[in-house]
């Protein structure tokens, strides 16, 4: 099963090489990772999505929490939460196809964001099905240059994932 | 108080107590160098840098304490390398601190510069590039914090050259505020009854010790709850003298060269109850076969190894001295009689199968057997020296014949099995224990790896004796190809005639014997124990003996390969 993970970790050199290094020492089943600031200057947040049964993410958290500027992982999986991932896509847009790329555009809640003679960028934030549906459909236009952040996610319980919650 | 980072450097080692550092000074530490010149810190110059991490190690491993070493930046802290892998792998404490160029040329791949923070994040329990000179004390305070802590292991601490010169508000902090590390000692309760409700209900409890009941000199309160309750127990390699090898519960090593009551034991029994061990592979062998019959309890202070290889039912994780102690404390009056009494059964079962599977080889007076040579060493050194080993044949026969019979006697490489551990590591034991006796038990591969150390040895006048089991081959390789390879001897014969060990040792200074018959081993090793300062003992041993028996890789342990060597 996939497991959605928050990494708090200390904003520091190093960080992520020593994040990075375990998971591929150890060869796990990582399927992506995002980085970003936080609500404190001195800790970044990562969201890490991994794969495998029960045992697998056991050792994936235990070992991560072993990393000295690993604060907190918390297993979002296990909560309500909000999941995103952001997208840009861009397509090959001739005079003849714009319509009909900007209907699915609109269908998809997502946004033009630049466009040229010949292709258009396209952004889409949402939960990553979306973002796989989109990009199927725009399949047939010919996607010429895709990105994607990675998912980043926040529980919907009050608190932040720094504190310790009762349980 | 303002001084420089050198300074700061040397003042921060003493407030951690440290007395003895080993290294090898170049350009990227010459500031370092220059602050210990007029410093108490007593230096160990080695002759190479893997000399001095392993040095390091092995006074850290006789010891406790954290061991220091020193390298320059480059090829310098390269060379640490091995060493610092060996000791993560056995989770022994230690801080090295390497020189690193500039700050200002960092990543311009100046002259002897490294990333010795990338290379070493997979060996090292932590590591820290210092940026800011000012951060100087609080990261050495931390690095031994961290290395000592918890599950110990190696931290680097690589300074760049400007930062050691230049000058800072000098300030030791006492608190350490680390948001990410909290090493647990007390832990769940909870962990502890449900341990002593699976108990009283088995049938057939073993007891799996490993090297973390040493680091957490935990070996008095495992004697008590082995004493009281008469459980039997078994070894891994690194728990070897926890208890001692003649206690009638003690059944000896488990794995691939364990004895056959320990491996037996293990496929019999209902309840293992794994103390500070890893389950490494060499242990369990074939991991779906391993206790087949057995619910696994693990205790560990690192959560991350419950589960790792082995799949366990119940865990108790915290510091051994408070889960033995919490242990032994719900278990008073909590096991019924009738279950006492099925449990003298078993330990009258195992030891009937130990004392009926003893270890054996074949003795003959034409060729000197290396298994003899262990014997008789043991036998003269009353069980009561430190004994260090290196790597192969000689190591085995060493776990298998040298009876240990107190913590921290065996120092060896159990995890990575580094060929060259032996010779600096003896150096460090001798260091840290000047009131103890040191043997060192090599093989002629493994002796040469860092047979530079012989100058370091005799420099210091260190009276560490070296039994050099000489088999003029890559025994334990050339033992594989015989049994796994058609007899296929490639490349694991010394074919030079034989280097000359006596002469050797006596190059650098040190006395050297021979013994090339059988009847010379007592002779020799009495002759040596009896010679002041360091001597080298040279056994041309037979060079077709097999360590046995053996689980061969990948088997379950009841597919020993059993039987001697003619
Ligand atoms: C640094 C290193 N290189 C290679 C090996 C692989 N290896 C394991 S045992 C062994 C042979 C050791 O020979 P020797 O020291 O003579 O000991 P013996 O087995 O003959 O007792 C080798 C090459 C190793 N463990 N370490």
């Amino acid at each position: 099963m996939r497991h959605t993970l928050a990494v708090l970790v200390e904003n520091r050199p190093g960080v992520l090489v020593h994040i990075s290094g375990l998971i591929a020492r150890r060869a796990f089943n990582i399927e992506s990772i995002s980085a970003g600031h936080t609500e404190e200057p001195d800790m970044t947040r990562i969201t890490i999505v991994v794969d495998g049964d029960e045992r697998n993410i056991e050792q994936v958290v235990n070992q991560l929490s072993k990393l000295i500027d690993v604060i907190k992982i918390v297993d979002l999986t296990e909560e309500p939460s909000i999941e995103r991932e952001l997208a840009l896509i861009k397509v090959k847009a001739t005079p003849d196809t714009r319509s009909d790329i900007v209907d699915i555009v609109e269908i998809f809640r997502a946004k033009i964001v630049d466009i040229n003679r010949e292709t258009m960028v396209i952004e889409l934030t949402g939960e990553e099905r979306k973002i796989d549906a989109l990009c199927q459909v725009l399949q047939d236009h010919g996607i010429v240059e895709l990105v994607r952040t990675g998912k980043t996610a926040l529980s919907r319980y009050p608190g932040s994932a720094k504190e310790d919650k009762e349980q | 108080m303002k001084m420089t980072g050198a300074q700061a450097v040397v003042t921060s080692l003493q407030k951690e107590g440290v007395e003895v550092i080993f290294g090898y000074p170049g350009g990227g530490v010459l500031p370092l160098y220059d602050a210990l010149y007029d410093s108490p810190l007593y230096h160990i110059l080695t002759r190479h840098e893997q000399g001095a991490a392993h040095a390091a190690d092995g006074y850290a491993r006789a010891t406790g304490k954290v061991g220091v070493v020193i390298a320059t930046s480059g090829p310098g802290a390269t060379n640490l390398i091995t060493g610092i892998a060996t000791a993560n792998m056995d989770s022994i404490p230690m801080v090295c601190i390497t020189g690193q160029v500039g700050l200002s040329i960092i990543g311009k791949d100046s002259f002897q510069e490294a990333d010795i923070t990338g290379i070493t994040t997979p060996i090292t329990k932590h590591n820290y590039l210092v940026k800011n000179p000012a951060d100087l004390p609080r990261i050495i305070r931390e690095a031994f914090y961290i290395a000592q802590t918890g599950r110990p292991g190696p931290v680097v601490i690589d300074i760049p050259k400007d930062v050691f010169t230049s000058t800072i508000d000098y300030h030791y902090p006492d608190d350490i505020k680390l948001r990410g590390y909290k090493p647990i000692y007390e832990g769940k309760a909870q962990e502890i009854e449900d341990t002593v409700a699976v108990l009283r209900k088995v049938k057939k409890p073993l007891i799996f010790v490993g090297g973390g009941v040493i680091s957490a000199t935990a070996t008095d309160l495992l004697g008590k709850l082995i004493d009281q309750y008469q459980i039997p127990l078994i070894s891994s390699f690194m728990g070897l003298g926890t208890i001692p090898a003649s206690h009638p519960c003690n059944l000896g090593m488990v794995g691939m060269h364990g004895t056959v009551a320990a491996n037996r034991a293990v496929m019999d029994c209902d309840l293992l109850i794994g103390l500070g061990v890893r389950f490494d592979d060499r242990v369990t062998g074939l991991l779906s076969k391993f206790a087949p019959n057995a619910k696994i309890v693990h205790f560990d202070i690192d959560p991350a190894e419950v589960n790792k290889n082995v799949e366990t039912k119940h865990r108790v994780i915290g510091h051994l001295k408070w889960s033995l102690q919490a242990l032994l404390e719900k278990m008073a009056g909590q096991i019924p009689e009738e279950t006492r009494a099925q449990w003298n059964v078993w330990l009258e079962q195992v030891q009937c199968c130990h004392r009926d599977n003893p270890l054996i080889f074949k003795k003959t007076d034409k060729v000197i057997k290396p298994q003899y040579v262990l014997q008789e060493l043991d036998r003269q050194t009353k069980s009561n020296y430190i004994v260090v080993t290196d790597v192969g044949q000689h190591q085995m026969w060493t776990a298998q014949y040298y009876q240990f019979n107190r913590p921290r006697t065996l120092i060896s490489s159990g995890g990575l099995g580094t060929m060259g551990f032996g010779l600096p590591a003896a150096i460090g034991v001798q260091m840290a224990c000047p009131e103890e006796s040191v043997l060192l038990i090599t093989g002629d591969g493994s002796i040469l790896m860092n047979c530079q150390e012989i100058a370091t040895l005799v420099e210091h006048q260190l009276p560490v004796k070296v039994a050099i089991i000489n088999n003029q081959a890559l025994g334990m390789v050339r033992q594989w190809q015989r049994m796994f390879f058609h007899q296929r001897y490639s490349h694991s014969q010394f074919n030079n005639g034989g280097t000359d060990y006596v002469r050797l040792a006596e190059a650098f200074g040190a006395t050297g014997l021979r013994a090339t018959k059988m009847e010379e081993v007592p002779q020799i090793i009495a002759q040596a124990l009896a010679t002041d300062g360091p001597v080298f003992m040279d056994f041309q041993v037979c060079s077709e003996e097999n360590v046995l028996p053996m689980v061969p890789a990948g088997a379950s342990l009841d597919q020993m390969i059993e039987g001697a060597v003619d």
